[in-house]
């Protein structure tokens, strides 16, 4: 297992000098002088010009700048905002809690109507409950949720008048935020009302973000648990007598479960892309708008710092899944 | 059997001359074969045709679209369809803020999804082919450079690294073509090194090899044409996913810019009038799910009949 372990992690590394080098690269290729972009519309004269390179290390070699850029990195430096001059990685952390309430929920959503779908769609193989769920999951599949979002905003917020347009909580509560989450939060606060506005914040935005994940997990559920099905020892249970429900939701799904383990922790990735266009339309104050508001700002330094960080949880959220996947698949390990 | 499309399949059906009943050529029946196979799935059909559909209103745009797709009318702004109460004949699906067409700029907008398709498609496919042939084929240190740098593109989640690329590149619908194909390429060369790498070993190459076959031509004419299949359906799935990144991409302000009449750009303009005019939203989204949709479920379809591990599953 130990083994297992480190042949895990020593694979990221390459992965992250080379992310590390896309990130320190992105800087380098943008249009234009790199003192002329922080010093906005100010005119910079020839000697103040080289002294500002010369501070910010651009008359160096390019191998020696990105290693002190690495070397920042490593001391978690990961560059300062032009436009708030605070930290990139303490913003980051700041919003992320945002960003991961909505992920979780999300995730909660889709698996948790993925998996029994594909499953009773296995089951049911052919029936209408069959066709229906996997038609519906090619759509989602299929489904531009930016525009998905639009849609439940019409009809919800404009239409029925349920849920609010934007934001995580009504403007009417204020309380600290000790823990980031606002579910979390908002019922510490002991303020009546508060825990209700937090939901119904955040569940349509869960819904277009769970929208895909929900979709392919509901596809890999059912492929995984037809080939499951098919399997000899899944015959043998129903030979030796045992209830359906005990074949179906003991012997057969444990197994199933096993490449929908992967495909969830695969959608991490689905849900960051799937967090920035969420995020944009529901005013959500997490990572994603703050990378595409950055890009607008250009807020070059926070672009750079966030795509690292994110690349980072992505990598890491990968990790955990391929050591998840050892665990609970001891084949795998043996190899 | 995999080196074909859905298209030369669909030729390979009804056109049966006698002497070809005498003796069918082996390419023959493998058309027959696949598209046994890729009709048996009616969904797959049924996307084909859409998809045709989708084609042909692309083509015909400036013969059947009504109005100029950027051609305003400030007689007529926010005009609604012409089934609810203020609507007009003349504008069959309404207008949009500034009084364009929403129906001609609906079918304009196809030309534009399609060749964002198209092009990003053949480019990631070819680059990704080339990569991944040099890859497999040479393996040793040259192979684990090509790997490890499509693991580090492969790290980024995609639209953050398309959007990332586009902000230094500019923003523009060449940018975003440009940064979707290299996005999407590496499924490519991951696809075609594995493939290349099960083949090399294989008799028939070998026979070239003794042959006197120089490696280019071992690569590509006698290695490549039996790795299509997966190929094939990935770069169908790549197609629809470059229409939806490049709609998401125009829907942040990245993409196409105003006034092209590209579906994603439509909803980013039409946004703040959500709330009052919901034909402005609804039609540019369908249009976008209507084609993803199509050309997923053909995507369904080319993988049941090209892949035989995958069939009758």
């Amino acid at each position: 297992m130990q083994r297992f372990l480190l042949s895990r992690i020593a694979v990221l590394i390459p992965t992250f000098i080379g992310v590390s080098i896309v990130a320190f690269a992105f800087i380098r290729l943008l249009p234009g002088d790199p003192v002329q972009m922080l010093a906005g519309e100010r005119v910079v004269s020839p000697e103040r010009h080289a002294a500002i390179m010369h501070q910010l290390g651009f008359d160096r070699p390019l191998v020696m700048q990105y290693l002190s850029y690495l070397w920042g990195l490593l001391q978690g430096d990961f560059g300062t905002s032009i436009v708030t001059k605070r930290g990139v990685a303490g913003e980051f952390f700041t919003l992320f809690p945002a960003t991961l309430e909505l992920s979780l929920c999300a995730i909660v959503i889709a698996v948790a109507l993925g998996v029994p779908a594909g499953v009773f769609a296995a089951v049911k193989r052919g029936s209408w409950f069959d066709q229906t769920v996997m038609g519906a999951a090619l759509v989602g599949y299929s489904m531009p949720i930016f525009w998905w979002g639009l849609l439940l905003i019409i009809l919800f917020s404009g239409v029925l008048q349920w849920t609010p347009v934007s934001g995580r909580i009504s403007l009417l509560y204020y309380f600290p935020q000790a823990t980031g989450f606002m579910l979390i939060d908002s019922l510490l606060s002991d303020q009546k009302g508060a825990f209700g506005s937090a939901v119904s914040h955040l569940i349509l935005p869960s819904i277009v973000l769970a929208t895909i994940p929900l979709a392919v997990i509901a596809r890999q559920t059912r492929s995984a648990m037809l080939e499951v099905l098919g399997e000899d020892y899944v015959r043998t249970a129903k030979a030796k007598g045992l209830p359906r429900s005990r074949v179906v939701g003991v012997h057969a799904l444990r197994n199933a479960l096993i490449p929908v383990v992967t495909t969830i922790g695969l959608q991490v990735g689905v849900l960051m892309a799937g967090a920035i266009l969420t995020e944009s339309i529901f005013s959500w104050p997490g990572i994603g708008k703050w990378m595409v508001d950055s890009v607008f700002r250009r807020d070059y330094p926070v672009v750079q710092g966030g795509l690292l960080l994110i690349a980072m949880i992505i990598m890491f959220v990968n990790l955990a899944v391929d050591i998840l996947y050892g665990v609970i698949n001891p084949r795998v390990r043996a190899r | 059997m995999s080196h074909i499309s859905a298209q030369e399949a669909e030729e390979g059906v009804g056109a049966d001359g006698p002497d070809h009943r005498v003796k069918k050529s082996a390419r023959r029946q493998m058309l027959e074969e696949f598209w046994f196979y890729f009709a048996e799935n009616k969904g797959a059909v049924l996307g084909l045709v859409v998809f045709g559909l989708i084609v042909l209103t692309a083509i015909a745009a400036p013969l059947l679209a009504p109005h100029s797709p950027i051609a305003t009318n400030n007689q007529a702004q926010l005009l609604p369809p012409v089934w609810q109460d203020g609507g007009s004949w003349n504008y069959i699906l309404g207008t949009d803020a500034i009084g364009r067409d929403m129906l001609s700029r609906l079918l304009f907008g196809a030309q534009y999804s399609l060749f964002i398709g198209v092009i990003v498609v053949v480019v990631a496919v070819s680059v990704g082919i080339a990569v991944g042939l040099v890859a497999g084929y040479f393996g040793g240190w040259l192979d684990t450079v090509i790997m490890r740098v499509m693991d580090v593109i492969l790290a980024f989640p995609s639209l953050l690294l398309a959007l990332v690329l586009v902000a230094v590149l500019g923003p523009g619908l060449t940018n975003a073509m440009i940064a979707i194909a290299l996005v999407l390429q590496p499924h490519f060369v991951r696809l075609t090194r594995a493939s290349v790498m099960a083949e090399k070993r294989r008799e028939y190459v070998t026979a070239a090899k003794v042959v006197g076959a120089g490696p280019l031509r071992l690569m590509v004419v006698t290695i490549l044409p039996n790795c299509l299949g997966p190929l094939i359906v990935q770069a169908t799935l790549s197609f629809s996913n470059a229409i939806l990144d490049a709609a998401a991409l125009g829907f942040l302000g990245m993409g196409a810019q105003p006034p092209t009449p590209e579906w994603g750009t439509m909803l980013a303009e039409a946004r703040e009038f959500i709330l009052r005019a919901w034909w402005v939203v609804t039609f540019p989204g369908l249009a976008i799910l209507v084609t993803v949709l199509a050309i997923n479920l053909v995507g369904d379809g080319l993988r049941d009949a090209l892949d035989p591990k995958m069939k009758r599953s």
